[in-house]
């Protein structure tokens, strides 16, 4: 880790950007109670939760080239197996998350398949086939996953530490657990894309034929990369229901999907770093749009300013905000060391990396 | 191992109707240097396409140290000891220098995202162990300078020139090459032969290689397959196959050719 940390500077900015906003939120908003209100500290869970979600979708589009358009569904998946497993079973939180995340996994697996003989704009419109249809499901289904009106009363979160058992009952407990969790997983994201296998990763997304001629298995890495990316979102999931006490199948519609590309889009494609920053940034303007006095009763404003932000985005910022503060930091770098930029750091910038 | 490294027999594939290739017979033994030469659309790449399993031929048979690889898979053929380069250059152009040679490594490295993610013990050893492999590559190639630069933003002629590391990385007993001088003016096409042929002795490579300059192949392949049409016209040695009045006519178009920009 060390050692990539250090030969590989250009990589460092982003992660170190969104590492260092995990680590900071807790101390800005845990340490100092009663500054950050509770609905506040709910409103961060539920964007370091959409974040491990964006960081696994980072990984399937910005690093493997594969789109999703329908990680909702897997988001649900997690969050109905999970929800089903305390209510109907009785399991413990973990065992159910964990659960969550396997069969997501596994479903993400399947989904890859088809994926292999799919590209572009194809696999966009069956990856969105999944995700209208899992919601759909879920109500068909009714008589054990309640249906439209959805599974209610989830039992608090909880982990059991040898004698004693951590209940996380406020909102501040869950805070913590949700950035204990998204550390967790953007280290072995991060881990994942430094090495071998997220070089398999760019190689697919640069040039199918090259990756091939170098020995990556299509079948083998595309399938890992759906996996993975859905093993991110079930997770999610099951972080999600348990936040809310209760889930329906309006929490898990396309907008949610649309929401998720969004993020790591404006975070910047390739970059776990930001995806991060895309998901705590989108959820927090969400929030702000429902609050704002003038146009409160405006639902769909929010579906109007997502799209904007998309297409301001592509248009101006194609790397996104990683790519931002990797030009900004260049240009920094540049400036130290001899005056002024180089050439090939301007070229660069403009170039974007592969596996950061 | 009995006969040569190297095996086609009969190989043959049509696109719509359009016989590429006709019933090609060729081969490479160990050590050797081989150049398959044609006008454009003679079918060359097509038969590298075969080899590397991008293209699936209608008949005939490719036998690699003794192994029916016909029906192998395209990412297994890297793995047997046949790695290549590509006419127009496919680098992963996102990545630098160093990272394209590491994905040349690919089969050398052991994988898995499990074991990546959690960071388990030896991964950060494969990982120094094949830096250092790309390192020593690199040195070799005269790349050491474009190391961290993103491959995109070197001119084509270094592009090719990542490429062939990419290739010789893992080690291969045979490299396929497409047209390595693509790119390239006289003086450094004559570099690149004496490159390739320091390769062979260092790495105890043979090669297959496709090209349009004809000076460039003369000098350094040991035999020649001249394609026209799909078909095999003339084998044998360089200055026999330069003689051959079938080659002149087919392909040169002159008597007394030099260089050819076919």
């Amino acid at each position: 880790m060390g050692r990539w940390l250090r030969t590989r500077g250009r990589a460092v900015a982003p992660y170190g950007l969104g590492l260092g906003a995990v680590l900071v939120i807790p101390a800005v908003l845990g340490v100092i109670p009663g500054v950050a209100p509770g609905y506040v500290l709910y409103l961060v869970s539920l964007a370091l939760i959409y974040a491990v979600v964006a960081i696994g979708l980072g990984i399937l589009i910005g690093h493997t080239g594969q789109i999703s358009l329908g990680h909702a569904g897997f988001f649900a998946i997690g969050a109905y197996t999970s929800a089903l497993l305390t209510l109907r079973l009785g399991l413990p939180f973990v065992v159910a998350v964990l659960v969550a995340g396997s069969v997501s996994a596994a479903i993400g697996f399947l989904l890859g398949l088809p994926a292999l003989r799919l590209s572009g704009p194809y696999l966009a419109v069956a990856t969105l086939g999944f995700g209208l249809a899992i919601p759909q499901l879920v109500v068909w289904q009714g008589s054990w996953t309640g249906g439209s009106s959805g599974l209610h009363g989830l039992p608090l979160a909880s982990l059991p530490l040898g004698a004693f058992t951590i209940v996380f009952r406020t909102d501040q407990d869950y805070y913590y657990l949700a950035a204990a969790v998204l550390i967790v997983l953007t280290i072995f994201a991060r881990n994942v894309v430094t090495s071998h296998t997220g070089r398999a990763f760019v190689a697919i997304r640069d040039s199918e034929i090259a990756a091939r001629a170098m020995g990556v298995d299509l079948v083998r890495y595309k399938t890992t990369a759906f996996a993975l990316s859905a093993l991110y979102a079930g997770i999610a999931g099951g972080l999600y229901a348990h936040l809310l006490h209760g889930i329906s199948p309006e929490d898990f519609t396309v907008l949610l999907s649309v929401d998720f590309l969004t993020m790591i889009v404006l975070g910047g494609l390739g970059s776990v770093g930001g995806a991060l920053s895309g998901a705590l940034l989108l959820t927090f303007l969400q929030n702000a749009l429902t609050r704002l006095p003038v146009v409160h009763d405006f639902k769909n404003l929010y579906i109007v300013v997502l799209g904007a932000i998309l297409i301001l985005t592509i248009a101006f910022l194609p790397h996104g905000l990683a790519g931002v503060m990797r030009s900004v930091r260049q240009r920094w770098a540049a400036r130290v060391r001899d005056g002024a930029p180089r050439v090939d750091q301007i070229v660069e910038l403009g170039e974007g990396s592969g596996v950061r | 191992m009995s006969g040569p490294l190297l095996e086609i027999k009969g190989l043959t594939i049509s696109f719509g109707g359009l016989v590429a290739v006709d019933g090609v017979d060729l081969s490479v033994n160990t050590g050797e240097i081989v150049g398959l030469i044609g006008p454009n659309g003679a079918g060359k790449t097509t038969v590298f396409n075969c080899i590397s399993r991008f293209y699936e031929p209608q008949r005939g048979t490719i036998r690699f140290k003794d192994r029916d690889i016909t029906r192998a898979r395209s990412h297994e053929i890297i793995r047997f000891g046949i790695a290549r380069t590509f006419q127009n250059v496919e680098l992963c152009r996102s990545m630098t220098t160093l990272e394209n040679l590491l994905v040349g490594e690919h089969t050398v490295v052991r994988g898995g995202a499990i074991r990546d993610g959690l960071r388990l013990p030896g991964v950060g050893a494969d990982e120094a162990r094949a830096t250092a492999r790309a390192d020593e590559m690199l040195d070799v190639l005269g790349l050491t300078a474009h190391r961290d630069s993103v491959v995109s933003t070197l001119p084509f002629r270094l592009q090719k020139l990542v490429e062939l590391g990419r290739a010789l990385v893992s080690h291969p007993a045979l490299l396929l090459l497409d047209e390595p001088t693509a790119g390239a003016d006289h003086r450094e096409s004559q570099g690149l032969a004496d490159l390739i042929r320091r390769m062979r002795e260092r790495f105890d490579l043979s090669v297959l290689v496709v090209e349009h300059d004809m000076s460039f192949v003369m000098g350094l392949c040991d035999r020649l397959y001249v394609l026209d049409f799909g078909r095999r016209i003339a084998t044998g040695a360089p200055a026999d196959v330069r003689r051959n009045p079938a080659v002149i006519e087919a392909y040169l178009g002159e008597p007394e050719p030099q260089v050819s920009d076919a």
